[in-house]
């Protein structure tokens, strides 16, 4: 249990929004008998990822929030996911920065964007049947359609609004006070699924939940009514995309049961399990695409 | 080195100089004894012209572009007309328009410093905005005199899934627009008091013709690759056309433009030098935010025009061998007939089956004339813009895309608003313009 966790769980007053960072090294793996390291690095606008793979194969990652400065984030998260490792800089052959600050990693090699990323992450964590990615992020939602290969045939975007992203689900965990790795769960809890609340807006959905607190409503019911409006809302975007099996979901909504179950109910699709982290698929495809980079230069000399 | 050669458009200078020529006469034509009138970009402006040629109009979406171009006026109109009681969901263009009356200050200070009051609005109905823009304009110009003609009386074309063929225009719909034109110019003398001069309409009738179908000729040689120009480039161009097509000076300019681009081609005169994709984009562009184009060619594309560029100003028809190409017109104002109705009849049956005017009817006429540009004019790939600033333009735009992806085109679509900045999100379009060319295996050139 994190610091963040175990104190709003004690009541003392942390914040409800803050989820769960987290860092992995592979233990089967010596980084040293590798011939490629590479990295990806996805600066999100809500969390900031790094993850390093030894001949194409998941060595270390981390997974952290991402603060005011890009750069800074992104030195934090590679120097977080080389701890205990001995890995340096000078250790990567190549590395891809992505995601919204991906142009702001400093030891990048290149900049590729999120979209094409998750499409290679999500081929790499969920294998090659996957056809259509469905990138719940921070800041906003992406569904992606992709080939064999994990190579992006067509995306689709959310509008220009929060909700249906994480950092929407963020503004709710700390109206209701309730932390945000229970959200999900709690929102499954319900007897009967409410309507879901109207409001696209972010922050107009706070207003209508908070209208339906002094209504009488408990969090649980506001919650549900909350997944299942995001859960709708992300699932008006598939639509629109057409969904091809099989699917796949990245992200950190992802990691919500309330919005996924709710989703897969509406789609009548189940997505694809993974036991990885769903956050780091950008970070992933990153830095695949940096290896391929590498053995490509390498090709030509 | 560079994969191609370029070079500046020969014209360039002139078109800006013809352009802001526009405004300054609208502006000072009291100042000779002129007239100033308002309408729209689609209005029927050849009839106006047979008050004499010392008439000048506004052109009111083009104005409003202008206005839009310009962020920090734009604001304070779009602020105007919300302070003044209307709902900022309505037409970008006619708010920064209306904006501009409330705040009684023209777009171009240099030639007026106070709005120029129109001695008459004279208007035509193809959207919903465009009968209000004017009704509205009324309450906030008491006394100006208005006349609208309605044109929807029928589509010019039918679809078939990708294909289109132009069906002939009822005569009993052509009768119905020529009865108001003549009304309209019975109208016009009357609260002008002026005669109305037949030969000036024939005239102006007959430029409209080569002004509308050299924009074509223009808009054909852009099947080229590499294309002679881009995108950009054609809406400094084009938008002479939707100023005044009638008018003498726009159908010469077209002629001289057209010759010079065809020197272009000749020469393999490219727009941009690294001409790797092709795309077209769709409806009015973010005015506040041109640089995307900009943007595009960074990897290599280029956007070649669009249904609108190319079918707002241009006259086009299916010819022969299936290609669609610049629309036939007499070869000499003396075939046009002599009797008013006559010529007006033959006006507006050239005038009514405009592309841009179709998928007012149904968004599959657009679709497969999208998809005939995009095959003939070899593109890997269409941008539309869902533009939140002008629903009669944007509406189908969403079924364009559906069409356009199964005709094996790829998409990418972007939010924003022809006239309000504040609706235009600039970081997240450059992302999925990355994304997109990505999607097309295109990389940024590197210098």
């Amino acid at each position: 249990m994190t610091e963040d966790y175990r104190m709003v769980k004690e009541g003392k007053g942390a914040e409800y929004w803050r989820w769960t960072e987290s860092r992995w090294t592979n233990p089967d793996l010596d980084w040293k008998q590798g011939e490629v390291v590479s990295a990806g690095v996805d600066v999100g606008s809500v969390s900031t990822q790094a993850v390093v793979m030894v001949d194409g194969k998941l060595y270390a990652y981390s997974n952290m929030r991402t603060g005011s400065d890009s750069p800074e984030s992104a030195n934090k998260a590679i120097e977080w996911a080389f701890e205990g490792t001995g890995l340096t800089l000078d250790n990567l052959k190549a590395t891809v920065g992505t995601g919204y600050g991906r142009v702001n990693v400093p030891f990048a090699t290149k900049a590729i964007t999120e979209i094409a990323c998750h499409a290679r992450g999500a081929n790499f964590m969920y294998g090659p049947t996957v056809r259509t990615v469905l990138d719940m992020g921070g800041q906003d939602c992406k569904a992606i359609h992709c080939d064999e290969k994990g190579k992006v045939k067509a995306f689709l975007m959310n509008d220009k609004c929060a909700a249906g992203t994480g950092r929407g689900m963020e503004v709710f965990a700390d109206l209701l006070g309730v932390h945000i790795n229970d959200v999900g769960e709690m929102s499954l809890s319900v007897e009967e699924e409410p309507p879901p609340v109207s409001s696209t807006c972010v922050v107009f959905a706070k207003s209508e939940a908070s209208g339906l607190l002094r209504e009488g409503w408990d969090k649980e019911k506001v919650l549900a009514a909350y997944c299942s409006a995001m859960a709708h809302r992300i699932v008006d975007l598939l639509e629109r995309i057409g969904v091809e099996k099989e699917f796949a979901i990245t992200g950190g909504i992802a990691k919500n049961p309330g919005v996924v179950k709710r989703l897969a109910k509406e789609l009548n699709i189940e997505p694809l399990p993974t036991d990885m982290d769903t956050q780091i698929a950008g970070a992933m495809g990153g830095a695949l695409f940096a290896r391929a980079l590498y053995l490509k230069k390498m090709k030509k000399k | 080195m560079a994969k191609y050669k370029t070079e500046p458009l020969r014209l360039w200078n002139k078109a800006k100089e013809l352009r802001l020529k526009f405004y300054e006469n609208y502006a000072k034509a009291h100042e000779k004894g002129g007239l100033r009138w308002a309408g729209g970009a689609w209005t029927l402006d050849a009839i106006p012209r047979g008050l004499g040629d010392d008439v000048w109009s506004i052109t009111s979406e083009p104005y409003a572009a202008s206005i839009a171009f310009n962020k920090k006026f734009s604001l304070r109109c779009l602020e105007a007309t919300e302070r003044a009681g209307y709902a900022r969901d309505l037409c970008s263009y006619m708010r920064n328009y209306w904006g501009s009356i409330i705040l009684d200050e023209y777009a171009f200070p240099e030639f007026s410093k106070k709005w120029p009051k129109p001695d008459f609005i004279f208007q035509d109905h193809i959207c919903c905005s465009h009968s209000k823009w004017y009704q509205v304009v009324c309450d906030l110009e008491p006394g100006v005199p208005m006349f609208s003609v309605d044109v929807g009386c029928a589509p010019a074309m039918k679809a078939d899934g990708e294909t289109f063929k132009y069906v002939p225009m009822p005569q009993h719909a052509i009768d119905y627009v020529v009865g108001q034109c003549l009304d309209g110019i019975d109208f016009l003398v009357k609260v002008t008091g002026r005669e109305y001069n037949d030969e000036l309409l024939r005239k102006a009738i007959y430029n409209h013709m080569r002004s509308t179908a050299l924009w074509a000729k223009v808009c054909e040689l852009q099947k080229t690759i590499p294309a002679p120009l881009e995108e950009k480039t054609l809406y400094s161009l084009y938008v002479l056309g939707v100023l005044a097509k009638a008018s003498q000076w726009c159908a010469d300019f077209y002629e001289e433009l057209l010759a010079d681009v065809e020197d272009r081609v000749d020469r393999g005169i490219a727009a941009i030098a690294e001409e790797r994709a092709r795309l077209i984009s769709d409806t009015q562009p973010p005015w506040g935010f041109l640089k995307v184009f900009r943007y595009l060619e960074e990897f290599g594309c280029i956007s070649i025009g669009s249904l609108y560029t190319f079918g707002l100003v241009g006259q086009w028809e299916l010819k022969e061998d299936g290609t669609w190409g610049a629309k036939t017109f007499p070869a000499s104002v003396d075939d046009l007939p002599k009797d008013r109705e006559g010529m007006l009849a033959e006006y507006i049956k050239f005038e009514i089956n405009k592309p841009e005017w179709q998928h007012f009817y149904h968004p599959a006429l657009k679709s497969a004339m999208m998809i005939k540009i995009a095959r003939d004019w070899k593109l890997d790939g269409v941008m539309l813009h869902y533009n939140r600033g002008c629903e009669g333009l944007t509406i189908g735009i969403a079924e364009n895309r559906l069409a356009l992806q199964k005709a094996g085109f790829p998409v990418m679509t972007f939010e924003g608003n022809m006239g309000d900045e504040r609706e235009f999100d600039e970081a997240r379009t450059m992302a999925r313009i990355d994304a997109f060319m990505e999607t097309l295996s295109l990389n940024k050139i590197e210098v």
